[in-house]
């Protein structure tokens, strides 16, 4: 039964960060109660800050201000919103098939709410500690697509199934290769627990990974934008083609639904890349706050890890505001053909990077000897790392080049045909 | 972080399958540069002679010891049926590069599937493992699936591949149901672990029912009555090059592993699943001779036929002696070139949208070519059993081993049966041989050098066989387990 | 509570399967296995198999059941063919033959679980605890099944192959006409 309280229940409650004299089981069931209340209020809260920020941010892009009307820097806009799509109408077609079209949009929800379980987000705040923390993660990420299927094909609508088609084809795709950048991470953290990769990116063992990998951090960072659906990949809802995608028929409280499911995603992918290549809330300081006071290094922890999310939230708004859409082909061609092998050729050099640096150490009786860089330690290993990256991404764009050119020469021969 | 450490391995006693599977990627990488796709059969060709030549080079060396923490063993059985899957592989080449051309389907991928169907046939020869079995079951069906399904303009061609794939994933099922169960009620999923759990305690009916399914999941994938229902089917539909692939291989591989796990793993229920295979095996040879008997067509009444000697394979086994496992092997391979002749020969007169395969059309054959009919009837009259052919010692030992083994009476109706089959056999002799061709009758064309050796390479073997038997007697004793 | 929670996923899995069977819109069906797959990944939480259960999840939800409710989709194949009557000779001889294999099957179950003694493995939730279920899956696939491992790989290519064969037809066709 522990591993059920452990796995389940636990994911969203943790005791030990204010040292609270509890007991055990008691803890357990109390914290996740105020866990799931706080995860139910953060999404929706979080939902509209960020429409409110988006708005602000892409009009300053589009050289507008922006809302300004409600309240200070127009910020009660984003709240008179939120009541607008609560007091609508909840229309349920007539054509539609009631339970998934009901269902749909509450699963797309709640797999992006569930993905910030394993997240830590300040020193000694995590939902869970799993040792499959970032498998957890795509595996949950899983019901979304679930989600988005499900309603656009119950909505019994033509560009509502369009937009599912679309989007299971470019959520399969692209899976794979944030997938092979999650395991990248993992090889060379030699863990998939969140916890323990957030630890390993101290100054000591190397830094944060970003500096060891910025080409895996380019492949997940763009995978997991198309994964959300974000521009430039937004083409499951594709306004100017095929209406609004998969939730065309939704309004009131379940599009408001979608759109939490959106943000909070897009929240989540910010902050696994906060965690995993920007070293989570390592930071100046963390571990001295930390050592004097847990409850204010936490604090000091957290504000970096916001810091750091805000970081890469405002990457995907300024995408948003700057990058065309790409159409469905060049983004199942990018996918397939770019991200794919990129991202497994990588792989196998950072995993062979990973052994020439690994220290000597005995595990199950048997003795793993040492790898012959080993004596260079962590930096050692992050410079190699760096190089490595930028080779590999030069080799890329000289391929790419290639092909480029003669794709681009055939273009013209087949021109020139047709004149003859 | 914890490290681990990969155990010492016997690469040397895997090599036959591993020159098998690197000359199937090879095959696949080639594909890509090579407009020419006989070259790729020849070079699949040479890779499974390689392979064979490999692999009795190594018998009596240092390649017995159990390989990968004992998940396989090349002992002479492994090696025996190895022999009649690369064989069967080798000719199945030969007929498919003459075949393949004529109608319209030749494509470098074909021969890597083969050549990966054959590397699953192998590791299911060799497998001492569960694991081992299924995963080389699974390689086996689907490259299987996809090749009957070849053809996909043909509307026969697609039935069968849907047909074969949902029939077989069905078997698949029942066959992991069972080997779940047997993981359960013993521990383990070694054949001789499972084997020793089992003779050592009371008989636990979760292991009788896992028996009882894995048993139900080998007889789907041998066609043996009542899970016959997909084959005439599938092996009419398929491209015939195909069916003379897998009316041999696929049979051969699953008799593999069928004896080995009953002789290993569960001669503690030895009484049962002896009554229950002999049930089998007189369903499978009364059912697939009588529904043959009323065929029109050359290629579904060889695959009726195909069912009845998979019901004589299983009096062999029946017997669950060593001699019967001997029988057993010695007619697998005989077999092999019999059956992969008589389908050859209906390729080789096969044209386009599978006309040139009824029985009618077989008529004078004999007066417009020949030497076609002559291999044809030589290969009739071995699977028939003819003496001084082949088919007759192997038929002989079967049944020796059936009688030697007390089941006398299944014996007798083996031999009733060998008389039913005459019937429709000779009646494709008579056609040849006495009925003048149709006005109308479409040219033959002429066959490739490829199909040429192929029917002259088994034709020989089942001529030599016939004539001397004691040689292959002499493999075959070497080619026994435990 | 263990017994309870097993019951719950395991009662909601065997509801599902039959609704999966039973449902005649095969969208519905297939959202009816995924509920009963997850509720088997439940399962395996409760057997201490984490990975596993989580591995369950990724590859049923994230693509399989989501290929297959694609094609039914893209094909427009959501209602069936209607089955005019039920109750037919030929269904009840099935329903009677899946009974009986299903008393058998959960006799002889029941009888090796509470008479004969239980094999227990070696992996106990303290190894579990003490080395992580990923590494031992790890392990036990790159040194006891390190064959089947590979061959499976074999396997896998063999499916892709067969779809590029089977899918692939009018590109071949294209480029032997010279395009």
């Amino acid at each position: 039964m522990e591993q059920i309280i452990n796995w389940l229940a636990n994911i969203l409650s943790n005791a030990s960060w204010w040292g609270l004299p509890v007991e055990p089981a008691a803890s357990v069931i109390v914290w996740a109660v105020y866990g799931f209340i706080l995860a139910l209020v953060v999404a929706p809260m979080a939902m509209i800050v960020l429409t409110w920020l988006e708005r602000k941010i892409i009009a300053r892009i589009q050289d507008r201000i922006g809302p300004n009307r409600a309240g200070p820097f127009g910020i009660m806009q984003a709240m008179a919103d939120a009541i607008k799509m609560l007091t609508k109408e909840d229309i349920t077609p007539l054509g539609a098939d009631r339970i998934p079209f009901n269902i749909g949009p509450g699963l797309a929800a709640v797999a992006s709410i569930l993905i910030f379980a394993v997240l830590p987000v300040a020193p000694g705040l995590i939902g869970t500690d799993l040792s499959i923390g970032i498998f957890y993660v795509v595996a949950v990420g899983a019901f979304s697509i679930l989600g988005i299927l499900m309603s656009g094909w119950s909505s019994n609508n033509k560009y509502a199934l369009l937009g599912a088609f679309r989007a299971v084809s470019q959520l399969v795709s692209y899976e794979v290769p944030m997938v092979i950048a999650l395991i990248t991470v993992a090889v060379v953290a030699g863990s998939m627990s969140t916890l323990t990769i957030t630890e390993n990116q101290t100054l000591a063992s190397g830094g944060w990974y970003i500096f060891a990998m910025p080409l895996t951090f380019l492949i997940f960072f763009l995978a997991s934008v198309a994964e959300v659906g974000r521009s430039p990949f937004d083409l499951l809802e594709a306004d100017s083609e095929i209406v609004a995608g998969f939730h065309v028929e939704y309004s009131g409280l379940k599009f408001g639904l979608f759109m939490i499911s959106e943000y909070v995603h897009a929240l989540a992918v910010a902050a696994l890349s906060a965690t995993l290549f920007l070293g989570g809330w390592n930071g100046p300081g963390v571990a001295q706050a930390v050592a004097a006071s847990p409850f204010w290094g936490g604090v000091l922890g957290f504000v970096y890890y916001l810091l750091k999310m805000g970081i890469f939230i405002f990457i995907m708004m300024w995408f948003r505001g700057t990058l065309p859409r790409f159409r469905i082909d060049q983004l199942l061609d990018f996918g397939w053909k770019l991200l794919t092998p990129l991202s497994l050729v990588n792989l196998l050099v950072m995993a062979f990077i990973v052994r020439l640096f690994q220290p000597g150490n005995v595990s199950m009786g048997a003795e793993i000897p040492a790898g012959p860089l080993a004596s260079w330690g962590g930096i050692g290993q992050t410079i190699t790392m760096l190089v490595a990256s930028v080779l590999l991404v030069f080799l890329t764009t000289l391929v790419v080049r290639a092909f480029a050119r003669r794709s681009r020469a055939r273009g013209f021969r087949a021109i020139a045909a047709i004149e003859n | 972080m914890t490290a681990i450490e990969i155990p010492a391995l016997n690469f040397a006693a895997l090599l036959p399958l591993f020159i098998v599977v690197g000359t199937g990627l090879l095959v696949v990488v080639l594909d890509l540069f090579i407009a020419d796709k006989k070259s790729l059969g020849w070079l699949s060709l040479f890779g499974v002679i390689l392979a064979a030549i490999v692999g009795n080079m190594q018998q009596g060396g240092a390649g017995f010891d159990p390989a990968f923490q004992n998940v396989s063993l090349l002992d002479g059985y492994a090696n025996f049926f190895n022999i009649i899957f690369l064989s069967t592989a080798a000719l199945s080449i030969l007929v498919a590069l003459g075949y393949l051309g004529r109608v319209g389907l030749h494509r470098g991928e074909y021969y890597a599937l083969l050549l990966f169907a054959t590397s699953g046939m192998m590791a299911m020869g060799m497998a001492t493992d569960l694991m081992v079995v299924f995963i080389g079951l699974e390689t086996m069906s689907i490259a299987l699936y996809v090749m009957s399904a070849l053809n996909r303009h043909s509307r026969p061609s697609g039935e069968a591949g849907i047909k074969y794939f949902l029939m077989g994933s069905f078997a698949s099922a029942f066959l992991l149901y069972g080997m779940a169960l047997t993981y359960g009620a013993t521990g383990s999923t070694n054949f001789s672990d499972i084997g020793s759990v089992l003779t050592a305690g009371t008989v636990a009916p979760m292991a009788m029912l896992g028996l009882g399914l894995l048993l139900v999941g080998f007889a789907f994938k041998v066609a043996a009555v009542p899970f016959q229902w997909w084959t005439p089917d599938v092996y009419h539909g398929a491209p015939t090059a195909v069916t003379t692939f897998m009316s041999v291989g696929a049979k051969a591989a699953g008799f593999a592993t069928l004896m080995r796990l009953l002789m290993v793993s569960f001669p503690a229920f030895a009484v049962d699943w002896q009554l229950a295979i002999a049930v089998l095996a007189v369903l499978t040879m009364t059912l697939g001779n009588v529904a043959a008997l009323a065929q029109k067509d050359v290629k579904r009444m060889l695959a009726y036929s195909s069912i009845a000697h998979a019901g004589y394979i299983l009096v062999g086994v029946a017997a669950a002696t060593t001699e019967g496992i001997k029988s057993v092997l010695f007619y697998l391979l005989i077999y092999a070139f019999m059956n992969i002749g008589a389908f050859a020969v209906v390729g080789v007169l096969e044209q386009k949208e599978a006309i040139g395969t009824k029985l009618t059309e077989y008529a004078g054959l004999a007066r417009k070519n020949p030497w076609l009919a002559m291999v044809m009837a030589l290969f009739l009259f071995s699977l028939t059993g003819f003496p001084p052919l082949a088919g007759f010692w192997g038929k002989l030992y079967i049944f020796r081993a059936a009688v030697n083994a007390d089941l006398t009476w299944l014996a007798v109706v083996a031999v009733i049966n060998s008389g039913v089959a005459a019937f429709y056999y000779l009646s494709v002799i008579v056609q040849m041989y006495m009925k003048p061709a149709a006005d109308d009758a479409p040219e033959i064309l002429p066959s490739t050098p490829a199909t040429r050796i192929a029917l002259a390479v088994a034709g020989l073997a089942v001529v030599l066989i016939g004539i001397l038997p004691a040689s292959l007697v002499d493999m075959v004793a070497k080619g026994v387990f435990g | 509570m263990e017994i309870y929670l097993f019951f719950l996923f395991g009662g909601i899995a065997v509801v599902g399967a039959l609704a999966m069977v039973f449902n005649k819109n095969a969208v519905h069906s297939a959202l009816f296995l995924l509920l009963t797959l997850v509720m088997i990944a439940g399962l395996y939480v409760l057997l201490n198999a984490q990975f596993i259960a989580v591995a369950q999840i990724m590859v049923y939800a994230g693509a399989i059941v989501v290929l297959i409710l694609f094609v039914v989709m893209l094909l427009g194949a959501e209602l069936g063919e209607s089955i005019p009557r039920w109750l037919t000779l030929r269904n009840s001889v099935m329903v009677l033959l899946a009974l009986v294999f299903l008393t058998v099957s959960g006799t002889a179950v029941y009888d090796w679980l509470y008479s004969t003694q239980p094999i227990t493995g070696t992996v106990t939730d303290e190894v579990i605890a003490r080395q992580g279920s990923v590494q031992l899956v790890g392990e036990s696939l790159f040194t006891q099944f390190l064959l089947p491992f590979e061959l499976a790989s074999i396997l896998l290519l063999v499916g892709i192959i067969g779809v590029v064969v089977l899918g692939g037809w009018r590109l071949v066709q294209h480029r032997q006409r010279g395009e």
